[in-house]
């Protein structure tokens, strides 16, 4: 089997797996739509603070239905034992474990886009962010796949691992949400946001290209 | 590795054996001491002594000499625990590993330090005690990275994956911390920038520096002290039943 054909079976045998519990797919999208509505409930409903305040409020929930999902990407594998398999493949780890992140955006990350505007709509977000929502949505959740994969992997012998990864993930998160938000909220106010578009591009890039290596030697010393 | 003086490698090969390092961490300790105490001596009499008041701040600005190296080590500790784990990864050296865990506690309280004596001297003079400046949140930043090696350390059970696991993460936070200074550092700029914050910095006079950087060479060997003791238990803990522990303990009793 060749690399591709190996990088492609994983993709496809992850994306038939979270089919098949398809409960555990609405729990993100779920945890999102909740956490957002948490808001004008604490705060107030008033319109003008709403409308502040929901690039951030967006973008925070974002990252923590994106952290509450990290947990799926290694977890049942490493239980049922086929991610001893996968080190034990013949190809290159971080390629395999570049598929396993892939999948994991396309069930977690990629539903978000869908729910998005609509809250945005709820929030009073302008129409003229709504692009650039969306586009930093597309550039920013898979990094948080990525991130998260390091401490997904570096934490995913522990039995109770969650606080734990939350603490070595969310530091790591801070760049995206700062350039992610400012983005959607310079857009609000009708100001260019080419620069952070193009950092956010950047860093999704680097992150592709350097995370596959320390999950790898993490999920290495984890399965020993 | 041919490109290192063989009397080099060979002092780096006997200095990673732990009974060999343990003694020459004990040789070192009291003449460590010793050179701490003078430094501190003569940089604290220096800053808060010789030193002139400030011409705008007073006296409260004299905070500097615990704060500023306090941040600077927080920074410093951090890189070198990066380059201990890479030391770790690359070379499986046990001692690296152990010298990269016995400075996570040391650095976080550093970090620490650096925050609380900051917000001490901002009540004064900012009228606040935190500002979401850049590089107050960045501190606040690393704080976490800090703890989070220290806790990841302590979640592993088996302590030869755990040290594994804390080398790659502070491989991974190294990356990152630029990133993060900077994206904060833009984040403050973007937005609007605070009203209060930053007085300009006034170009430091001589009678203030030479306290400054006695304190902060008192810092650096304060960390040493600190780190070899930690070393040492670190050591001691982990090779209990090896025979070098066992005749240390004869020749203690």
């Amino acid at each position: 089997m060749s690399l591709t054909t190996a990088f492609f079976a994983i993709i496809r045998r992850d994306l038939l797996l979270a089919f098949r519990r398809r409960a555990e797919l609405a729990n993100p999208l779920l945890f999102f739509v909740m956490v957002v509505t948490l808001f004008p409930l604490a705060v107030g409903a008033q319109p003008n603070l709403l409308q502040a305040m929901a690039p951030g409020v967006i973008w925070v929930a974002a990252l923590l239905a994106a952290l509450l999902s990290l947990d799926n990407l290694f977890r049942s594998d490493f239980e049922d034992g086929s991610l001893e398999q996968l080190l034990l493949s013949p190809h290159s780890l971080s390629i395999l474990v570049l598929g396993k992140i892939l999948a994991h955006w396309l069930v977690t990350g990629l539903p978000l886009l869908l729910v998005a505007p609509l809250l945005a709509l709820f929030l009073g977000l302008p129409q003229a962010a709504m692009g650039t929502l969306w586009l930093t949505l597309i550039l920013a959740t898979p990094m948080l796949s990525l991130i998260g994969a390091i401490g997904v992997a570096l934490t995913v012998g522990l039995r109770r691992g969650g606080m734990i990864l939350s603490l070595l993930v969310l530091p790591l998160y801070i760049p995206v949400l700062i350039f992610a938000s400012n983005a959607v909220d310079r857009a609000a106010s009708g100001l260019p946001v080419t620069a952070q578009l193009n950092i956010l591009l950047a860093m999704l890039i680097l992150a592709l290209v350097l995370v596959p290596l320390p999950t790898s030697a993490a999920l290495k010393m984890s399965v020993n | 590795m041919s490109w290192i003086p063989t009397p080099i490698s060979r002092f780096f090969h006997r200095t990673s054996s732990p009974p060999h390092f343990y003694a020459l961490a004990n040789r070192w300790l009291p003449w460590l001491t010793a050179l701490f105490l003078l430094l501190l001596g003569a940089g604290l009499y220096g800053g808060l002594y010789l030193a002139p008041a400030d011409y705008q701040q007073g006296d409260s600005y004299r905070i500097i000499y615990v704060h500023v190296p306090a941040a600077w080590m927080s920074l410093f500790i951090y890189v070198l625990m990066a380059v201990m784990g890479a030391i770790a990864l690359v070379w499986r050296m046990k001692l690296a590993e152990v010298m990269l865990i016995s400075s996570a506690p040391i650095g976080a309280g550093f970090t620490f330090i650096a925050l609380v004596t900051g917000s001490l001297w901002g009540k004064p003079m900012w009228g606040t005690w935190w500002v979401w400046d850049a590089r107050l949140t960045s501190e606040l930043i690393l704080l976490f990275l800090y703890l989070g090696v220290i806790s990841l350390y302590g979640a592993i059970e088996d302590k030869k994956a755990a040290a594994k696991a804390v080398s790659i993460l502070a491989l991974v936070g190294v990356v990152n911390i630029p990133i993060i200074h900077y994206s904060v550092e833009w984040w403050n700029t973007l937005h609007q920038g605070p009203t209060v914050t930053k007085i300009d910095k006034p170009s430091i006079h001589v009678s203030m520096l030479v306290p400054l950087l006695l304190m902060a060479l008192a810092f650096k060997v304060y960390y040493l002290i600190a780190v070899l003791q930690a070393a040492k238990l670190e050591l001691v803990r982990r090779e209990a039943s090896s025979q070098w522990v066992k005749n240390l303990l004869e020749t203690k009793l």
